[in-house]
């Protein structure tokens, strides 16, 4: 589904301060699995998730998605890749404060121009299934660190995404809280999603619902894991 | 376009929720900014206002006013130069005035003194404006004493009080007989104030104007339009005195709402990057933006203008009557009739409404443009 070839991300290329943070990274991502990239800090897992839910582009190698390169295409296409394709789960969660739950799973969708009671619908039923009704008409920073984590993925999965891409999901998170996200990841991947996760917490990892573990160390893949 | 209107409606949704999120310094900034449309509003209503209300009341002022000048002063008007007036073609009547000023130490204020064309008032009796009746305290049938030019004291019964409909005019103004009026300044009696002319063609003013000018040198013709001119120059350097001591405060308002609405704060900046991320495009959060800076300036031009229109034409512009309408003691209570001139309500808008949604969108353009994983870090 997705192949990336011989990736590359340098950031301030051509200064003294050039640090190249993904070098050479081949890998292939099938649909409906649950991949996870574990590494240390510095390792290169947050650059390349940001290149391969096209956040950002490589300074060098190929990407393609569902057989179309995506590398050369301009800022506006990317976008809409980004929206139509991919669901993000971000470290800090980054979700906007002092608005309300409801209106943070809708925000992804509110450029497409679809109407607003129907997504007020969809946004509805994806809080029920992460157990949030009761929870739409709070603000986020009323929330629980669960509460929180349950909204984000909620938003990431407002576009029907086919790829959820989720970066360091626990790293605020205790064990109980850890294990329910991995709960979470298993709903999604029964629903046929593929879940592309940065993390270095063992309850991750090694987690059953995970199919395939990529290792990474200064920004190669160093161990490509086997299927559990 | 149906789902463009819903596009627009979902991010102007959103924008209203954002703008609720920073409600203090929104509300300040809202306000801040209404008050200084609701100046800029008033003094221009109010201009306006009085300038057309002035013009409406002079349009049946005399064709021609005729005064005699010596040493480039006013001087009194010798009573047989109304005939020979008469008698230049197209002048249908020459009139002689009497009008002057008298100056009323006890109130310290000036009061007009005029001598009605028409014979109703009868000797040693006189008809006050609002402002003098308020100004001595004194009703009809009332005595009102003043001092001849000999200094000696002057009585004059009450016989009316003007009405309070043509306060703008009248609040400081005595109608007196010309016999009063020549005992109190002691005119002589084959002397006047000047002399109104009726012209037949209107289109001639400018040429009896010039006859008399060419005939009698020491004349000075004034045509209607004259006094125009010149009550819009006067409101119009009142309305520029307002507009330069608010200048200050204009400028003052113009840095806080720049640096409001360019400089992003680094929760803004963040929320942007947060939007690219999660698939929005640049072009829509530029519209956010826009939507974000035409609510807060829209909202604010359409509450200050509203505010200037019930000040201005319901409280008679209590805030700045005095150096609007004239630095005078007595002020004439008066309610202006709305005149509204489109074209400068336009101006305003756009010296307004438009740079302030634009300051908005600049920044949030630089911002917007960045790369959408740098919320990942």
């Amino acid at each position: 589904m997705i192949e990336l070839r011989e990736v590359r991300k340098v950031f301030n290329g051509g200064r003294p301060n050039e640090f190249t943070a993904v070098d050479g990274v081949s890998l292939s991502l099938e649909a409906g699995e649950v991949i996870v990239l574990k590494g240390p800090s510095g390792s290169g897992k947050t650059t390349l998730l940001g290149i391969i839910g096209c956040m950002a582009r490589p300074t060098s190698g190929r990407i393609e998605l569902s057989g179309r390169e995506i590398t050369s295409l301009p800022e506006r296409f990317l976008t809409g890749i980004r929206r139509q394709t991919f669901g993000f789960v971000f470290q800090r969660l980054n979700l906007i404060t002092g608005i309300t739950v409801l209106e943070n799973v809708m925000l992804p969708a509110y450029p497409a121009g679809e109407k607003h009671a129907a997504l007020r619908e969809r946004a509805l039923a994806l809080l029920d299934l992460f157990d949030l009704s009761s929870k739409q008409s709070s603000k986020v920073e009323w929330l629980s660190g669960g509460e929180a984590q349950r909204v984000a993925i909620a938003r990431a999965m407002i576009n029907n995404p086919s790829v959820i891409i989720a970066d360091e999901p626990t790293a605020h998170l205790d064990t109980k809280l850890s294990r329910e996200f991995m709960e979470s990841v298993a709903r999604l991947k029964t629903a046929d999603k593929t879940i592309i996760i940065a993390s270095h917490d063992p309850i991750v990892y090694e987690a059953a619902v995970v199919d395939r573990t990529v290792e990474m160390r200064d920004g190669r893949v160093v161990h490509h894991g086997t299927l559990q | 376009m149906r789902s463009w209107i819903e596009k627009q409606r979902n991010i102007i949704d959103f924008t209203l929720s954002s703008l609720l999120r920073r409600k203090g310094k929104n509300a300040a900034l809202l306000a801040v900014y209404t008050l200084v449309i609701f100046v800029l509003s008033s003094v221009m209503f109010f201009t306006h206002a009085l300038k057309k209300e002035a013009s409406i009341i002079l349009q049946s002022s005399p064709d021609i006013i005729v005064q005699r000048v010596m040493a480039g002063r006013h001087d009194l008007m010798p009573a047989h130069y109304a005939d020979d007036f008469r008698m230049l073609p197209g002048v249908v009547d020459a009139r002689m005035r009497l009008w002057g000023y008298y100056f009323d130490p006890i109130s310290g204020a000036n009061y007009t003194l005029m001598v009605p064309p028409e014979n109703n008032i009868t000797p040693g009796r006189v008809i006050i404006g609002k402002g003098i009746s308020k100004s001595r305290v004194v009703l009809e049938g009332d005595l009102v004493t003043f001092r001849t030019h000999n200094g000696k004291p002057f009585a004059l019964e009450v016989s009316a009080i003007l009405s309070p409909e043509s306060e703008l005019v009248s609040a400081d103004l005595m109608l007196v007989t010309g016999k009063d009026f020549r005992e109190l300044f002691g005119i002589p009696p084959e002397s006047g104030t000047d002399i109104v002319l009726t012209v037949r063609n209107k289109k001639e003013l400018s040429t009896i104007s010039a006859k008399i000018v060419e005939r009698y040198p020491d004349m000075r013709p004034i045509i209607r339009d004259e006094i125009l001119r010149t009550y819009d120059s006067v409101f119009n350097w009142r309305a520029g005195i307002i507009s330069v001591v608010l200048l200050g405060a204009l400028l003052a308002f113009i840095i806080f709402a720049w640096d409001r609405a360019s400089g992003l704060s680094a929760e803004e900046r963040k929320e942007i990057g947060i939007l690219k991320a999660i698939g929005w495009e640049t072009s829509d959060v530029l519209l956010m933006k826009f939507w974000e800076g035409c609510a807060l300036s829209l909202t604010s031009f359409l509450a200050g203008t509203a505010l200037a229109y019930l000040h201005v034409f319901f409280t008679s512009s209590a805030l700045f009557e005095s150096a609007l309408k004239g630095w005078s003691v007595l002020y004439p209570s008066f309610r202006l009739t709305p005149f509204v001139d489109a074209s400068q309500v336009t101006t305003l808008f756009f010296l307004t409404v438009i740079p302030y949604t634009a300051a908005t969108i600049v920044p949030s353009w630089r911002a917007a443009t960045m790369d959408p994983d740098t919320v990942m870090r």
